[in-house]
């Protein structure tokens, strides 16, 4: 239940207030402290030697010649690594029957994808070890690759000891779906494909392991954002204690849920500086990326919905395809992309005959697992594309189509027809706020006057759902050692500052900050006054840290909770020197104040002196409790889901097939907002990787399973030209189950871009005959849609 | 092993000294010799436009030269920018704007931003997204980097404005 | 993506710097701007023993209206052409062109001869100078030979040059009040390589084409002049009607490579359309 007052006039209010992040500064003067950046005494460098194949049998592995070269420490093959690294297998308890082989840091007698590393160098340079890279001789008895997920799931198995390449299926059914399309006036169908992209942090993965035998002590400053999970990781594999094992993440250039997998370098690496008692250091370069960090996406959806002639929807009927890597990626797997396609399907209506299969299939291309906005884009863009489709067959108004099957606002709460339990949403507000931002009914009379000019224009928008703060329902009960509680440490300091650890991390979205302001505004001190700490684990107390929009809403909660606790034992103290009530004290900008009358009593600084220096003028028996320490995880709702609407108007050029994006609009209802300059950038990056994807990203694979477009120059990435400006409103419902009421918005924006962007251009080429259910929209797929080519 | 070679040049104000091995680039000389980090390396083929420093006053790619071609040149990197405080402004709007996320861009934008406003004109967002053409960003999704930089060109002409008036 | 090892030298002239590749075996590389060339050093794709930087020689340098043609040393940077009232006036279309030429700071550093030295077809200075009927001056330790564009590119990154030699400038047939050009190209993003690209130049006389080159980039293994359409279009006037001929004529000219994401009907179909849009909108030299 919120209680919480969220006056912006009170001193110290700083919770819903924009503000600027203290950390950026470094980071404007090029003096952040990347992963990247880092040199240590005696430090060495990895690289790999990779497989050329997608899939083969290893015959022979010669590293003599690269051993002997002059500046060379060390080459390991999968036999040396694996001997002081026990296996993993990316499985989940709760998804039943899945299935993935055990992994080895390095390929031991098979490779199953292009890139795979097989042997690992160690030099004096990264420019040495590639040197000794290039001498290594692999001789690989190439096997026919699995390259089509079609194919992938009646072929004989990759793996040994499975029988097929399915790596996890599942159907969900509520009941009465054969019943809802008999009964339907209209049925629309489409088959989705969706491309395969990959995150592309403007930093690469970036690890330095160091391991000092005489402590058995293992450090690794990890460019990651989920510092504990690796902690775990390396404990268990390498049997060191978890005491013994710090994960470090420093400024970290990127991530959006890449850099939270394990990956089989940085075990090797890790591996390599235990094995040679020194800090390893490895920097994927950008061609590494490209076959080495996770894919996301992949899906073929064939999906239709029921539809009555006055719109509305009555059932609706799925059918996904996706393709993983070889295996399973650690610990999250890679089949939660999949289930999140499946559940989030037609999350924003009225409706309650739903069914849908799940396929995932193993493939011989690199893993797949969850990169930003998992699934959300995929359930996104079938549903509101196929609402689009059935509006055009009945001549009904997008909007129109929309107000007549969202859920109503005043319903809750409720479940989604696939199972989800919502506590509040706001569709009905968002798409009116959305269609007075956008002058919807102005686009159309401009959109028209054009077409009578030959210029398509088109409009399209998109509802959503998104899953925030997530609960043990997410990997725990599935047996993942992965925490859904946060924990935080707020200190006074002897000087009367704020000092908080806390297990959320930051990659830059301005964690750190809205802590800061958190925990300011429920002591009543300056935000200068207050320095927050991410990202260690010998100095936070154990978390969940950063991924699936949980950093504001379970970190945040943490972290009020924290100062609140230190508030308290503050008002304590202060009472036992004033000899006043704690209750008829207050803190506001830095001093105890009387409560009632704001006048200042004494100041923090003075209260820490006492306390620290002269507890000797404290009452017998008292102990000033300055440092707090609290954990906090998420009950009552098993997620907090969040929802809005985005607009997109794009001018497709017909006779080029090159679309011109002019404008987006997303509003959205993330619950309590902290910092609005904040949340709006979070949405306006989503939006954009959201674009990126639906117009230009895509892993491109040949039969043989190779990447054929694997460079920063050939993988389109969204660039400053070709991106819109955005406009952004904001709905505020804040959950009842904290007390901040906050909830995510990390992944909103790419929840809903490509579905928005995709519905934008059929809707410009409505009347031309052509309809896309293809990203990226490339301009080939266009003119192909047209019939022009 | 290929002999190293003996360059001067001068960094950040500073007269330097070095012996290189031809094949290291500007990027790991900065990096790891002079351990001036704020230049990035994102791609290592002059695609990202997180390496850019001025080269006699121009934005360009670190990792597209090799430190012996910079013998006897000007160099100057974010480091340089900051301590002199010629681009005090941009950092300024750029952090009031939020215009920056993980930060690894942001030297390179600046960069690209330096070379922009030397004209001392206001660009058109058009021409502020031209200019970045060649600069990755993941986290911003770059309008709050267009707002930052059109703010600074407003407000340097202001400046001027004022100080002629 | 580190390069391989390899030795350097920053010769002080153009003869000394032939010397030095003549000294190395043929196992040496001459870099100006390097845009191109280090990136393919960093993926290990090319890996010369020795480096000869030619950047700085002075020989290489300038831009000069000489006589009835304009001279562009070697190593003069894209920025250069972009900016130069030089080339607005004498060679429009190059200055056209230089905006599309990748970004700000690869024009910054990147050289007019480097890039006709390494003959990608898709980039648009190759193509321009075919379009412009360019005369390359060439370097070689048997002094020096001056070959046209037009037999100058001869296949993928395959050029008249022989091992050792070097651009030493690049010669342009100056504008006149008759000239009319044109430049376009489709790119997916801003400065990448185009999909398809076209530059015209034409000499018109009371909106009689009098002569007319036409020349597409990235659509095969060199720049693609299009005789056909030329020809077809010397001694008109430009009209719907034409235009529109033209671009059925595109065809003869050119068989333009494809692959799954840009098939070559794709890359066809694009041509036809920026031949059409550029010959609309051919513009005189201001």
């Amino acid at each position: 239940m919120n209680v919480f007052a969220g006056s912006l006039d009170r001193p110290n209010s700083y919770i819903g207030r924009s503000v600027t992040r203290p950390n950026a500064k470094r980071l404007l003067e090029g003096k952040g402290r990347y992963v990247t950046d880092l040199i240590l005494p005696r430090m060495l460098h990895a690289a790999f030697v990779r497989s050329p194949y997608a899939h083969g049998k290893i015959v022979a592995v010669n590293t003599e010649e690269a051993r002997a070269l002059s500046g060379v420490r060390a080459v390991f093959s999968g036999e040396d690594l694996s001997a002081i690294c026990t296996p993993w297998i990316g499985t989940l308890d709760h998804f039943r029957n899945m299935k993935s082989p055990p992994q080895v840091p390095l390929a031991l007698g098979k490779v199953t994808w292009s890139g795979q590393p097989v042997v690992l160098v160690v030099a004096e340079s990264r420019a040495i070890a590639e040197d000794a890279a290039e001498l290594v001789e692999l001789e690989i008895e190439e096997l026919p690759a699995l390259a089509d997920p079609v194919e992938a799931m009646s072929a004989e198995a990759i793996s040994q000891g499975l029988d097929s390449n399915i790596c996890f299926a599942t159907k969900l059914d509520s009941g009465g779906v054969d019943e809802a399309f008999e009964a339907a006036d209209l049925t629309v169908e489409q088959n989705f494909i969706f491309g395969r992209h990959t995150a592309v942090t403007l930093e690469p993965r970036a690890i330095v392991a160091d391991y000092d035998p005489s402590e058995n002590r293992l450090t690794a400053h990890h460019a990651t954002q989920t510092p504990y999970q690796f902690q775990d990781v390396y404990s268990r594999h390498f049997g060191i204690p978890e005491a013994n094992v710090r994960v470090v993440a420093p400024d970290v250039g990127g991530s959006f849920g890449m850099k939270l997998h394990v990956y089989h370098e940085e075990m090797a690496v890790v591996g390599a500086s235990i094995l040679l008692g020194r800090p390893v250091k490895y920097l994927a370069d950008r061609m590494e990326s490209f076959v080495s960090d996770i894919h996301a996406r992949d899906h073929r959806v064939t999906a239709r919905l029921a539809v009555g002639k006055d719109g509305r929807i009555s059932g609706m009927d799925v059918d996904d395809i996706t393709a993983i890597g070889p295996f399973s990626s650690y610990p999250r797997t890679s089949a939660v992309e999949g289930n999140q396609v499946v559940r989030l399907m037609g999350a924003p209506y009225d409706f309650s005959s739903y069914r849908a299969n799940l396929s995932v299939v193993f493939q011989n291309k690199v893993q797949t697992s969850q990169y930003r906005a998992v699934g959300h884009p995929i359930a996104c863009a079938v549903t509101e594309c196929l609402v689009d489709a059935a509006a055009r067959e009945l001549s009904l108004d997008p909007f129109e189509m929309r107000a007549r099957n969202l859920i109503p606002d005043n319903s809750y709460p409720r479940k989604s027809p696939t199972g989800y339990q919502f506590e509040k949403l706001s569709h009905e507000v968002c798409l009116a706020r959305l269609r007075a931002i956008m002058n919807y009914d102005d686009l159309r009379r401009e959109q028209a006057e054009l077409r009578g000019k030959g210029i398509l224009r088109g409009v399209g928008i998109a509802l959503f759902v998104e899953i925030t703060n997530p609960s043990p329902a997410f990997y725990g009960v599935g047996g993942a050692r992965i925490s859904a509680q946060d924990g935080a440490i707020v200190k006074l300091t002897p000087s009367g500052e704020v000092h908080c650890s806390i297990s959320v991390t930051e990659q830059g979205q301005g964690t750190e900050t809205i802590i800061g302001q958190i925990v300011a505004d429920q002591l009543g001190v300056d935000r200068a006054k207050v320095r927050v700490m991410t990202g260690d684990t010998d100095t936070t107390p154990h978390g969940g840290a950063t991924w699936a929009c949980r950093g504001a809403g379970i970190g945040g909660e943490t972290a009020l909770q924290a100062a609140r606790k230190l508030r308290n034992n503050l008002l304590f103290i202060a009472g036992l020197i004033l000899q006043a009530k704690p209750g008829e004290l207050d803190i506001r900008e830095d001093w105890i104040v009387e409560a009632a009358t704001g006048q200042q009593r004494i100041s923090l600084p003075e209260v820490a002196r006492i306390a620290f220096f002269r507890s000797d003028t404290l009452p017998p028996g008292t102990q000033a409790q300055l440092s707090v320490v609290h954990h906090y995880a998420p009950q009552g709702y098993p997620f907090a889901f969040t929802n809005g609407a985005q607009g997109c108007l794009v001018e497709v050029d017909a006779e080029t097939g090159f679309v011109k994006i002019l404008k987006h609009w997303v509003v959205e209802d993330c619950g309590r907002i902290i910092n609005p300059l904040l949340v709006d950038e979070q949405i306006r990056g989503g939006v954009v990787q959201g674009l990126g994807a639906a117009f230009f990203e895509e892993c491109l694979y040949n039969p043989e399973g190779q990447l054929t477009n694997g460079s920063l120059a050939d993988y389109l990435v969204p660039m400053a030209c070709e991106m819109p400006d955005i406009e952004i409103a904001h709905v505020e419902t804040p959950t009842q189950d904290t007390e901040l009421g906050a909830k995510g918005v990390g992944e909103a924006g790419t929840a809903a871009a490509s579905a928005a962007a995709m519905n934008a251009v059929n809707d410009a080429l409505a009347g031309q005959g052509a309809v896309l259910t293809q990203i990226p929209m490339t301009p080939t797929r266009i003119l192909r849609a047209l019939g022009s080519i | 092993m290929n002999s190293r070679i003996a360059i001067a040049l001068t960094i950040n104000g500073e007269i330097v000294e070095a012996l290189v091995a031809p094949r290291t680039t500007l990027t790991d000389f900065l990096r790891q010799d002079m351990q001036l980090t704020g230049t990035h390396t994102g791609c290592e083929m002059g695609v990202c436009g997180a390496c850019l420093v001025l080269i006699d006053d121009r934005p360009v790619h670190a990792c597209l030269m090799f430190a012996v071609q910079a013998d006897g040149c000007v160099v100057e990197t974010i480091e340089g920018l900051t301590s002199r405080k010629a681009i005090a402004d941009l950092q300024k709007a750029f952090h009031e704007r939020n215009a920056l996320q993980c930060g690894f861009c942001t030297p390179g934008m600046l960069m690209s931003a330096y070379g922009l406003l030397s004209s001392g004109d206001v660009p058109s967002r058009e021409e502020i997204r031209d200019t970045l053409s060649g600069n990755y960003c993941r986290c911003t999704g770059y309008e709050a980097i267009v707002d930052a930089i059109e703010r600074t060109a407003r407000d340097r002409q202001n400046t001027e404005t004022r100080e002629e008036a | 993506m580190k390069a391989r090892a390899f030795d350097y030298v920053r010769p002080h002239s153009v003869e000394e710097a032939l010397q030095a590749f003549a000294n190395a075996d043929g196992d040496a590389a001459y870099i100006a701007g390097g845009q191109s060339l280090v990136p393919a050093l960093a993926l290990r794709l090319q890996a010369p023993a020795l480096l000869i930087d030619i950047a700085r020689l002075e020989e290489l340098h300038g831009l000069s209206v000489i006589g009835d043609h304009l001279r562009i040393g070697a190593a003069t940077r894209h920025f250069e052409i972009l900016n130069s009232g030089l080339v607005r006036t004498h060679a429009p279309l190059l200055s056209k062109a230089a905006s599309f030429v990748a970004h700000p700071a690869i024009r910054n550093r990147g050289t007019f001869g480097g890039s006709l030295a390494l003959a990608d077809p898709a980039s648009e200075f190759p193509a321009m100078s075919l379009a412009l009927g360019a005369e390359i001056e060439i370097a070689s330790l048997a002094g020096n030979r001056s070959v046209a564009a037009a037999d100058f590119f001869l296949g993928l990154y395959e050029t008249a040059l022989q091992p050792g030699e070097m651009i030493r400038a690049v010669h342009v047939p100056a504008a006149t009040a008759r000239t009319y050009c044109a430049f376009d190209e489709l790119a997916r993003r801003r400065g990448d390589y185009a999909l398809v690209g076209s530059g015209i130049n034409a000499e018109i006389d009371n909106g009689r084409i009098e002569r007319i080159r036409i020349v597409f980039l990235a659509v095969g293994s060199t720049p693609v002049q299009a005789k056909n359409v030329e020809n077809l279009l010397i001694g008109n006037c430009l009209t719907p009607e034409l235009i529109r001929k033209a671009q059925e004529t595109l065809e003869a000219d050119l068989d333009p490579p494809g692959d799954e994401q840009t098939p070559a009907e794709m890359r066809m179909h694009l041509a036809r359309v920026l031949l059409g849009r550029l010959l609309g909108r051919l513009e005189a030299t201001p």
